[in-house]
């Protein structure tokens, strides 16, 4: 292990999708007479997706997680950095071989009261994937579609209800069987149970680890909530401002961690234990605009333990105790 | 001598017609709260919480009809009151944070101008003495360089400086009680320890009692002094923060908080409740949590409970759970 110098988190088992550098930058436009500005949503994202695993990343609204998601599934392609499946390159395929390497990754959304539509029953939302994508009659979609409610723990028999006939939790439980009906080996969840109650929440998160180990699907889960990913994942991004600060092994992150900005996160996670709660740290200040992100560490500004240094050199991901860290006091962070 | 509560509230129903029928959100709560106490109310989506809150309010619509024993709000009979009198207690001596700062905020408008037209209608306060009130309220609140806010408009200002303006709305005529419904919600986990920092401080500060509306048991936990669980319109039960988190009497709120990652650190499965929260047809006969619970009885089946004495507080239950909770696991 020690001999790796990338900026990687080296996986031990078998990878199902690797990100090498991705990078996806906006023009946004000011105004009619001032230049357009670069948001660099993601500005150098590397990792490795194991089969069977859960890679959770986390961090702030406006750290780049929701564009990670899209430039992983393919919504929209990353400005510059490979992005590949099985060892296969996304960019320069053919459009045959896209919808090939489309049906590898699928995703959940936050919201399963707007990513489902009011107008389809739940048999055609499940079927409509296989419409597409496979050469199945109407009764082989509906028997799959079937087959895949009970599945997901949803009653066979309410196969032709509209969406609002069923609760949130239910609905999530319908999102997550759609993104199923490929057989896909990626499933990108983006806050997939932040919109539920805290019961419900527990539901969903069992049901997407029981199929997780049933069909070895490996998650790509992103969240802000670390609880929730404490108990989910195998390995632990922290994003901020577009870049990774702290990734590694999840015990590892969660027992040592080494960037002040993860600290800051957990302490500011709100604790039901007493016990488990951290001395009164009060984050000060609020996340960068990405469209003027601060120069040398962009956490520099709001961390406790910035010198000048951090002001003008950007911290380099680096390895550092058993995980990657970006900055420049990591070792001395215990 | 016991003093008067300085919000009390007995047997408080809320109905709202609907084209379905009438449902009934809140079914019989009693509420107290004294002079500087923090109250927690928690529950999930369609326990009733937020009707309740602004039920306290005089906020509800005109299909929603309050009923009560007693609702009393610093000796005052708020039952009693025409709503011309009620309108002078709402927003001052009563004041709320909403949710969403975001859309809470008139978009149309400055910053400093919202804040203005609480001071002028309540306190009567105008020119240089009013800009001054407002800068120092935005000052109190943490906004860095407040007289070049007072003319933003709140798209200009980021989701937490948002709530702080709607905080500054709030406390700017010095109410007694401030009642917050879900206030961090909407925010950052980072934004969200700022803002509760905030309201737990302006709290001590100015004695001001506060009433805070979540549905995180973490964020309960950490503000609250007692605590009050909801489900499905009625009080499952209320104890003091420490005593609740600890042990649990209420199978809900045990079931709750056992389905709390946070307490489930090493098991891969997460303690689930089966089934939901009732909705407006489909309220059980007996005890409400009876289809969910795993320890209910035909006696539950039939009979509803009321609110029992248990220690340093009240269940609604029958069979209160016992100290060490079946299923809590170790405390880490």
């Amino acid at each position: 292990m020690t001999d790796i110098l990338t900026d990687v988190m080296p996986a031990t088992g078998p990878v199902v999708l690797e990100a090498i550098h991705l990078r996806k930058h906006y023009a946004v436009k000011r105004g009619a007479f001032k230049p357009a500005a670069t948001v660099k949503a993601l500005d150098g994202v590397s990792f490795q997706l194991e089969a069977g695993k859960t890679l959770a990343v986390v961090g702030e609204s406006g750290c780049g997680k929701s564009t990670l998601a899209r430039s992983v599934t393919m919504i929209e392609p990353p400005s510059s950095g490979q992005l590949l499946y099985d060892g296969r390159d996304v960019v320069g395929r053919t459009a045959s071989e896209m919808k090939e390497l489309r049906r590898t990754v699928q995703m959940v959304f936050q919201n399963p009261y707007g990513s489902l539509n009011p107008r389809k029953t739940v048999g055609s939302i499940l079927s409509e994937p296989l419409v597409i994508n496979t050469p199945m009659g109407k009764q082989e979609r509906r028997e799959r579609a079937v087959a895949m409610m009970a599945k997901v723990g949803l009653r066979p028999d309410q196969v032709d209800r509209y969406p609002h006939m069923f609760s949130g939790g239910q609905r999530q439980r319908i999102a997550i069987a759609r993104a199923l009906m490929l057989n896909p080996r990626v499933v990108v969840a983006d806050e997939p149970v932040s919109a539920l109650d805290v019961s419900i929440q527990a539901q969903v998160l069992n049901l997407m680890m029981d199929l997780q180990e049933e069909l070895n699907l490996a998650y790509l889960f992103i969240s802000h909530d670390l609880s929730v990913v404490r108990h989910i994942a195998d390995a632990v991004m922290v994003m901020y401002l577009g870049r990774p600060v702290e990734h590694g092994p999840k015990d590892v992150v969660y027992s040592r961690p080494r960037h002040p900005y993860t600290r800051i996160l957990m302490a500011a996670t709100p604790r039901v234990n007493p016990a488990l709660r951290a001395e009164r740290v009060i984050p000060k200040g609020e996340l960068p605009s990405p469209l003027n992100p601060p120069p040398g560490c962009p956490f520099h500004k709001r961390c406790p333990h910035a010198t000048e240094r951090c002001a003008v050199e950007v911290p380099a991901l680096r390895p550092v105790d058993e995980r990657l860290v970006a900055c420049h006091f990591a070792e001395e962070m215990v | 001598m016991h003093t008067m509560p300085l919000l009390d509230i007995k047997n408080l129903s809320v109905e709202f017609t609907t084209r379905a029928g009438t449902f009934r959100a809140v079914d019989g709560i009693d509420l107290t709260v004294d002079e500087g106490e923090v109250v927690g109310i928690v529950g999930e989506s369609g326990s009733g919480k937020s009707v309740t809150s602004l039920a306290v309010m005089g906020l509800l619509g005109s299909n929603g009809t309050v009923v009560a024993d007693r609702m009393r709000f610093g000796g005052k009979d708020l039952l009693a009151m025409s709503p011309a009198q009620r309108r002078k207690i709402t927003g001052k001596d009563v004041a709320m944070v909403f949710q969403e700062p975001m859309s809470s905020l008139n978009p149309c408008f400055t910053v400093g101008f919202q804040i203005m037209e609480t001071l002028k209608v309540h306190e009567g306060l105008s020119g240089k003495a009013l800009r001054n009130r407002a800068i120092e309220l935005l000052e109190q609140v943490g906004i860095p360089a407040p007289e070049s806010r007072l003319s933003a408009f709140p798209h200009q200002l980021s989701g937490g400086m948002n709530q702080r303006v709607m905080i500054a709305i709030a406390i700017a005529c010095n109410p007694r009680l401030l009642v917050a419904d879900e206030p961090t919600t909407a925010l950052d986990v980072t934004i969200q320890k700022q803002i509760l920092d905030l309201l737990v401080r302006l709290q001590k500060e100015r004695g001001m009692a506060l009433i805070l509306i979540t549905h995180d048991m973490g964020v309960v936990a950490e503000t609250a002094q007692r605590v009050v669980v909801m489900y499905a319109g009625q009080v499952a039960e209320t104890r003091p923060v420490d005593a609740l988190f600890k042990a649990p009497r209420h199978p809900y709120t045990g079931a709750l908080l056992d389905a709390l990652p946070e307490r489930a650190l090493g098991k891969r499965r997460l303690p689930t409740i089966p089934g939901v929260v009732p909705g407006i047809g489909d309220r059980p006969q007996g005890c409400l949590f009876n289809p969910r619970c795993r320890f209910a009885t035909d006696r539950c089946r039939i009979e509803r409970p009321a609110l029992f004495d248990v220690d340093a507080g009240k269940a609604r239950c029958f069979y209160p759970l016992a100290d060490a909770p079946v299923g809590a696991g170790e405390v880490l």
